[in-house]
């Protein structure tokens, strides 16, 4: 089943690194933002994707992150200046609406909650922001999540229920929910020998993925209290497990992965300056022990590390990723 | 060894509180440059004929590196680290990656095993390739093992991009790295 990557185009305006791309829930626009301090927002004219703004000046360091909320109409950006802004285009036009302060030091990344009324960011000061989205439009913090023991290093919520993923430089991955007035951490998972670099739900949210500095990928599957399996859930809270270690394909840390909600294919980007796409294969018990393998490997995807990739939400098999080297490259999976 | 003396001189005292935070952090620099590598060429250099060429980049590449490295000022003496036995010429090697690339190793003895400023030295010998080098190799930068009581922490601190790039945003640091990568520069 072999398939490949045709590069569609090659995005040039940033001035330095391009740290992250998200795209807009309709699939219509791209966010990338990076070392220049700018968020740029691509849109497709005709057959080609052109920058339709660039918007400065609310940051003084690095942006790091990008993040759109689920109705489209806000767009959120972590910055290396502890601060994370939001802004609005419901005028038509990209306004930042507000400053989210209180992190100690570099924001490193930041999520909207699947209602679009939480918001997560996370920070090198080991902790995890929990944001509350007011009904006329304010930030109020909900909860400081101080439980890893390093700088956290991406965010990523549940695409179905208020569960929030962190992963970080203590090698571990946490989960969290609400309980009765406040939040906590539900679940540790721990399996990568170095930093966790970033993690993915699947479409239903019961598998999650997650890649690091080890070069490898961990799926991590939900038992859920009464499993069927047997696996023991204390306190009546799921527990998840490793069920597959992918190796052996990057040969340096893999920064980013992002599993396609359309197609099941996960994704990868790394400081070896390639891509991989892997698929799931059919396995006899694809819940306990599933199969993946690797359906792409493009060696030499961009000239330097690739810091970056998603899955377009909308088009499947179209995908986006940035580097260092400076651009943004969108590409299509091709079956061979 | 402390954080004293020798930059105390330019680093004045209204340093970020979190500097020697910072500290455990290091570098990167320009960007936006072209592979050291065509990686259409690669499966060629895999090839016997072409391997001792391919060797004998390598070897011009390690040496360009050390000399480089050789003559960054020590952060609080006033001596290279090749003077201290910081670096050695052992201690790069080059190797290159079945995707293409070159990786660059280099390892460095602190002069004493609690040195403070070891992840300096990490940093200031990543901020030298970066802005010397016209081809980027992938760089992992180690402390000796053996060598200092937290290497394994340093170590980790050093190699990590996001934390280079950020605490390369911060000018007293930028200032600390470039007073040892370019001493002449702040005369």
């Amino acid at each position: 089943m072999y398939q490949s990557l045709k590069e569609i185009q090659k995005l040039s305006g940033h001035t330095d690194q391009v740290w992250c791309v998200s795209w807009s829930p309709s699939g219509t626009l791209l966010a990338s933002c990076g070392g220049d301090k700018t968020i740029r927002i691509w849109g497709k004219e005709g057959d080609s994707w052109v920058c339709k703004s660039v918007l400065t000046d609310a940051h003084t360091r690095t942006i790091r992150a990008v993040a759109w909320s689920p109705c489209g109409q806000y767009l959120a950006a972590a910055s290396f200046d502890a601060t994370t802004s939001v802004w609005s285009r419901k005028s038509g036009e990209f306004e930042c609406l507000a400053t989210l302060e209180g992190h100690e030091n570099e924001v490193k990344c930041v999520g909207w909650a699947c209602t679009g009324n939480l918001l997560a960011t996370c920070a090198r000061d080991k902790s995890v922001w929990i944001w509350e989205v007011t009904a006329d439009e304010e930030f109020e913090c909900a909860s400081v999540l101080s439980t890893h023991t390093q700088d956290v290093k991406y965010v990523k919520w549940h695409p179905t229920s208020e569960l929030l993923a962190s992963c970080s430089y203590d090698d571990t991955v946490r989960l969290y929910r609400e309980a009765s007035d406040d939040w906590e951490s539900c679940a540790m998972l721990k399996g990568h020998s170095s930093t966790v670099w970033s993690v993915d739900f699947d479409k239903d949210g019961h598998r999650l993925v997650s890649a690091g500095a080890d070069a490898s990928l961990k799926i991590w599957q939900e038992y859920e209290p009464g499993n069927t399996e047997g696996v023991s859930t204390p306190d009546n809270i799921s527990v998840w497990k490793c069920v597959c270690t992918l190796g052996g394909h990057h040969e340096r840390p893999v920064y980013s992965v992002s599993w396609c909600a359309l197609s099941g294919r996960i994704a990868t980007a790394s400081g070896d300056d390639s891509l991989c796409v892997y698929q799931e294969m059919p396995a006899e018990d694809a819940k306990n022990a599933p199969k993946f393998d690797i359906a792409v490997r493009q060696r030499g995807a961009h000239s330097e590390d690739v810091n970056c990739v998603s899955w377009n939400p909308v088009e499947e098999g179209l995908l986006a990723s940035c580097s260092d080297d400076g651009s943004i490259k969108v590409w299509q999976v091709q079956k061979e | 060894m402390t954080f004293v003396t020798s930059f105390d001189s330019y680093l004045t005292r209204e340093v970020d509180p979190h500097l020697m935070e910072y500290l455990e952090s290091s570098v990167d620099g320009e960007r936006i440059v072209p592979p050291l590598v065509d990686v259409q060429n690669v499966s060629k250099a895999e090839t016997g004929s072409q391997s001792d060429m391919m060797d004998s980049e390598l070897k011009i590449l390690q040496e360009t590196i050390y000399d480089l490295i050789s003559e960054i000022k020590d952060p609080e003496k006033a001596a290279s680290l090749e003077d201290l036995n910081v670096v050695s010429e052992d201690g790069v090697k080059i190797k290159r990656l079945k995707t293409g690339q070159v990786l660059a190793s280099i390892e460095f003895v602190p002069t004493v095993p609690h040195c403070t400023l070891a992840s300096i030295i990490g940093l200031s010998i990543r901020s030298k390739l970066d802005q010397s080098l016209p081809q980027k190799p992938k760089i992992d930068i180690f402390i000796k093992k053996g060598t200092h009581d937290t290497a394994d922490e340093i170590n980790k601190q050093i190699n990590d991009k996001e934390r280079i790039s950020a605490a390369m945003e911060n000018p007293n640091l930028q200032k600390l790295v470039a007073s040892c990568t370019d001493p002449e520069a702040l005369e």
